[in-house]
């Protein structure tokens, strides 16, 4: 404290305006740990707390943009994608006028990227839904492209447009956490009994 | 870093951050290709790579190694042949600066869908756009280019 005092005084008298502080496009907040979800003892409990993190991740425009309630994407905080584009016949676009024709392999200059880069399936829309009624189309075989729960658990952690959540270009903010906290979460989750809200 | 660009293998000195576009341009001198936006919003710089239209502003140019762009200028067979006919025959440019964008996409989409509608027409082409709004006239190309083809 001693050696904080004469810096701040100095701060007071410096001439110079204090330094401002951006507000940086990082996440406000960022995800429970997985090991502090795990202290939980009650297993319905603990799968709902972890529940509670991932919906921040799945509702998150960086995820929610590509699972969109109609067949046009959203940018940027959830507004409607420009140019106007539809999902097509296998979500990645029109002819003539597909994802790639604009998304590459990674993110270039203020265009988002990622390998593969698509809409999700109409059946998997999150758009206006509820955080029961995600939790329950994630359950859904029938709906999330017949994924099991390990499956499911291999989708969050290692698919690169999943990854993308994370790294999106500088003006956009990118999903709470990082997709390894994501995937610990989503972990406790489905180890948990997978209870939905 | 080796291009093949319109059927032609190309050397370039240039990084491979480099836009597609400023590679075309400035490097080969293949000025069809059009700068519009130079954000993906507009598509004045759409070319084909492997087929499949691509907004050259926002193509690194490293990512097309080993991969077949066309341009404006290297633009062939029947589709494009048609499309160039019912575009003269229509009389679509106005100013004309958007027009190689706009007969790459719809080359593509014709590439694609022989007898485009409407609505499959109007959704291939929502990414070019053109200042002096000549929409209709190419849709109506289209339209002429795919009985012409057809």
């Amino acid at each position: 404290m001693k050696r904080l005092v004469p810096l701040l005084l100095l701060a007071a008298c410096s001439k110079t305006p204090p330094e401002v502080t951006t507000v940086a496009a990082v996440p406000s907040s960022g995800l429970r740990s997985a090991e502090a979800l795990s202290q939980i003892e009650d297993d319905e409990t603990r799968a709902h707390a972890a529940f509670a993190e991932v919906i921040k991740v799945l509702t998150h425009p960086r995820c929610v943009n590509c699972h969109p309630a109609t067949d046009r994407p959203m940018q940027g905080v959830g507004l409607p994608h420009h140019p106007l584009v539809v999902r097509g016949a296998d979500g990645h676009g029109a002819p003539g006028l597909k994802c790639e024709s604009c998304h590459g392999v990674s993110s270039f200059e203020n265009v988002p990227g990622a390998p593969n880069w698509h809409l999700a399936p109409a059946s998997m829309a999150w758009a206006g839904k509820s955080s029961a009624e995600i939790c329950a189309q994630l359950l859904d075989e029938d709906r999330n492209g017949g994924l099991d729960r390990a499956g499911l658990l291999k989708h969050v952690a290692e698919d690169s447009l999943v990854a993308y959540g994370w790294n999106p270009p500088a003006h956009l903010e990118p999903a709470p956490g990082d997709q390894a906290a994501f995937a610990a979460v989503f972990g406790v989750w489905l180890d948990a009994g997978a209870h939905c809200p | 870093m080796k291009l093949e660009i319109n059927g032609k293998s190309h050397e370039v000195d240039a990084s491979e951050n480099t836009p597609l576009l400023w590679v075309l341009r400035d490097h080969l001198g293949l000025t069809g290709t059009k700068f519009g936006c130079g954000v993906a919003q507009c598509g004045a710089c759409t070319v084909h790579v492997d087929g499949v239209p691509r907004r050259a502003c926002v193509t690194p140019a490293g990512s097309v190694e080993g991969r077949s762009v066309v341009t404006i200028e290297g633009l062939s067979g029947p589709k494009a042949e048609a499309v160039r006919k019912a575009w003269e025959a229509i009389d679509v440019p106005q100013c004309g600066y958007c027009q190689s964008g706009q007969i790459m996409s719809a080359v593509a989409l014709l590439q694609e869908v022989a007898r485009p509608d409407d609505t499959q027409i109007d959704q291939a082409m929502a990414g070019n756009l053109c200042r002096c709004a000549t929409y209709v006239r190419i849709r109506r190309a289209i339209h002429s280019a795919a009985g012409e083809e057809g």
